[in-house]
């Protein structure tokens, strides 16, 4: 079955990938300045300690053989402690990574939630007062940074109306959505407002197509036409900038994180790189990576899905 | 044919667009009957407004377009109906068929789909039924293995098939009048024979009538009953096809006839007169071939000649027809 094979060669695409992104990561991290020994010690530390510990974290060998060891660590679900914390760094990966995969997931669907009834009705008010005014609030949500409008968020609906908490996390899941939901609404912003724009004009340049007018011709209802020809087909395009995007998102959301106290990857990742805990650093770009290629691995599904002409 | 009354009934249909410069009109007060069972040829240099006609019957024009005037079927005026009731004309009394099928179908639905949608829309039939409906469509079409093909997207289908597909999905609700915009341009010759045969066929099988844009001259004797002659986004002249061939009344249908060379090729598109037809923002005053036209005298560019009939089948608009018909066919 063609649909079959093409998931399959799909899936196996990601194997270079991932191999690509463990030797950058790798490559990446040695480059950082400074060494994890002096960080730990302080200038104070004495040669003898430092080598101690270069040669405990294995930072003595050479190059190779440090990558070869971090290859088979890596395969066997082994990262390393981190030398911040004393704990394996898969814990934190557990503690933590859920809560940035959470944030940016409920951002993510705001921001649908969001543009594509807006995209939609701007589009078919094409130019009229409203699609201006949609417009342009957007393109203000745009222009404005992440922290900046995380901070009038907070400020506003947080310490003033007392609506929203100030930060953190909470305890259960219900807790977790209720504190999210403002850093959330700050991350979904800039999203919303690419995502309209894109499914705006992808709407106009399907809204007159032939195939429009055939299905109009053979007298079908006006939202039938308007979900079964136009949206899912200006849809397809808005679904790969969907997938690009929320490597952006995962991004802001270390902003986020900061400005609202929220424990999640992206704080662990700035204090590790502070800290320079290579392994933290390690294990979160091997993770984060692979979670952004598996979001491009469903987007990619999904316009195949939506667009049987890429499935050959 | 001329005795009983017309099925489709235009008079003064007129479409105008707002344009950067202006307002134009890409239909101009036209007037046209469709008969029972009939095939009429819509004939036109390009830009004449031969689809911009065929789409205001049904209204198919987008929004900053206007259709005035009155289309008369079965008793309701097409320009005016309430949308519902439209979109019962619309695929169920009325279909049409376009001229580029990979366009017109919708690329990213399996043909099965887009039949459905119109079976869903304008019959009663339960899934059972449609299912059955659609083999049947896809036979009478000449689509083989029916039932692979229909679960197929447009992309799969060869130009011809691509075309009898839309023709499939026209005529599921069994219409009573087909408008074909230039239905076979886009296909190879051998193919468009077979596409022009298997809508006559069907013109007979369904006892439809069908309105049929071309350029194409042979085309228009060997399919057409009668011919309307279209220039600037008016008619003008409508009469049989023998004597739209046999005794032109219009220099410009004279002019089109002239330009088929006698005993060479049968297919040749039109347009080998002498100038440029104008734009829509420039019309000349009167009438507006005048600019083109031997005959023209100063009336032609001063008043504007209504098409008026000269036999009960022959209508034309010129001052000079007389002189036109005199003068012949040029060999
Ligand atoms: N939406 C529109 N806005 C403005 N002008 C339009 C619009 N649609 C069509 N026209 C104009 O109306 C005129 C008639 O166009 P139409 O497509 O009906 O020509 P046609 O006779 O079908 O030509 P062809 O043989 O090339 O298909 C053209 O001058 C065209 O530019
Ligand atoms: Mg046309």
């Amino acid at each position: 079955m063609a649909s079959l094979s093409f998931i399959l060669r799909r899936i196996l695409q990601m194997i270079p990938t991932i191999l690509f992104i463990l030797v950058v990561t790798f490559v990446l991290v040695r480059l950082l300045p400074g060494d994890p020994a002096t960080v730990m010690l302080g200038d104070r530390g004495r040669e003898a300690d430092i080598a101690r510990i270069n040669a405990q974290l294995g930072l003595d060998k050479p190059l190779v053989v440090q990558f070869l060891y971090f290859i088979a660590n890596v395969f066997s679900g082994n990262l390393g402690n981190s030398i911040a914390l004393r704990v394996p760094v898969t814990t934190l990966l557990v503690e933590r990574l859920p809560v940035t995969l959470l944030l940016t997931g409920m951002a993510a669907a705001i921001a649908v939630i969001f543009s594509v009834p807006l995209g939609f009705w701007a589009a078919l008010r094409q130019n009229r007062a409203s699609d201006t005014i949609i417009r342009g609030t957007f393109q203000v949500g745009l222009s404005m940074p992440v922290f900046y409008v995380g901070l009038l968020l907070l400020i506003f609906f947080g310490a003033h109306l007392h609506w929203f908490p100030i930060g953190g996390y909470g305890h259960g899941f219900g807790d977790h959505l209720y504190h999210l939901f403002l850093p959330a609404v700050t991350l979904a912003l800039s999203l919303s407002a690419v995502l309209m724009r894109n499914l705006r004009s992808a709407i106009l340049n399907v809204i007159d197509a032939e195939y429009v007018d055939f299905a109009r011709s053979k007298g079908l209802r006006g939202y039938v036409i308007l979900v079964r020809h136009v949206l899912r087909n200006a849809v397809i395009s808005t679904v790969t900038l969907f997938g690009l995007q929320v490597g952006v998102l995962l991004g802001g959301a270390v902003i986020t994180e900061t400005v609202f106290a929220i424990p999640g990857a992206g704080r662990l990742m700035i204090d590790s790189i502070y800290g320079r805990d290579y392994p933290v650093i390690q294990g979160l770009t091997i993770s984060l990576a692979i979670v952004v290629s598996l979001i491009f691995l469903a987007t990619d599904l999904l316009q195949a899905w939506l667009d049987p002409r890429i499935m050959r | 044919m001329a005795e009983t009354a017309p099925v489709l009934k235009v008079r003064g249909l007129t479409t105008t667009f707002e344009t950067a410069q202006g307002r134009v009109t890409a239909v101009d007060n036209v007037d046209l009957d469709v008969f029972s069972g009939e095939v009429l040829g819509l004939v036109g240099e390009s830009g004449s407004g031969k689809s911009v006609t065929l789409r205001s019957l049904i209204r198919l024009i987008h929004a900053p377009g206007r259709v005035t005037g009155t289309v008369e079927w079965e008793g309701r005026n097409l320009v005016d109906l309430p949308d519902p009731a439209l979109r019962r004309v619309r695929g169920g009394e009325i279909a049409m068929i376009f001229q580029e099928p990979m366009t017109a179908l919708n690329p990213i639905l399996p043909i099965r789909v887009q039949i459905d949608e119109n079976l869903r829309a304008h019959t009663t039939m339960d899934a059972a039924q449609r299912r059955k409906r659609m083999l049947e469509l896809m036979d009478i079409v000449g689509i083989p293995a029916a039932a692979r093909r229909l679960e197929e997207y447009p992309h799969q289908y060869s130009g011809g098939m691509r075309q009898r597909a839309m023709i499939a999905i026209a005529l599921a609700s069994s219409p009573r009048l087909l408008l074909a915009d230039e239905p076979t341009t886009a296909l190879d010759v051998t193919i468009q024979d077979q596409i022009l045969n298997l809508i006559l066929d069907l013109r007979e099988e369904f006892s439809m009538s069908v309105v049929l844009v071309t350029h194409d001259l042979g085309v228009v004797a060997s399919t057409c009953d009668r011919v309307a002659v279209m220039y600037a986004g008016r008619i003008v002249e409508t009469t049989s096809v023998h004597d739209i061939f046999a005794r032109p009344h219009h220099a410009y249908t004279r002019g089109l006839i002239g330009s088929v060379p006698r005993g060479g090729s049968e297919r040749t598109m039109l347009m080998s007169i002498e100038g440029t037809p104008p734009s829509l923002a420039h019309m000349p005053r009167g009438c507006s071939f005048n600019p083109r036209c031997t005959f023209a005298t100063d009336k032609c560019a001063s008043s504007v000649p209504h098409l008026e009939h000269i036999e009960p089948e022959h209508t034309v608009a010129c001052f000079h027809h007389e002189a036109v018909a005199r003068a012949g066919v040029s060999q």
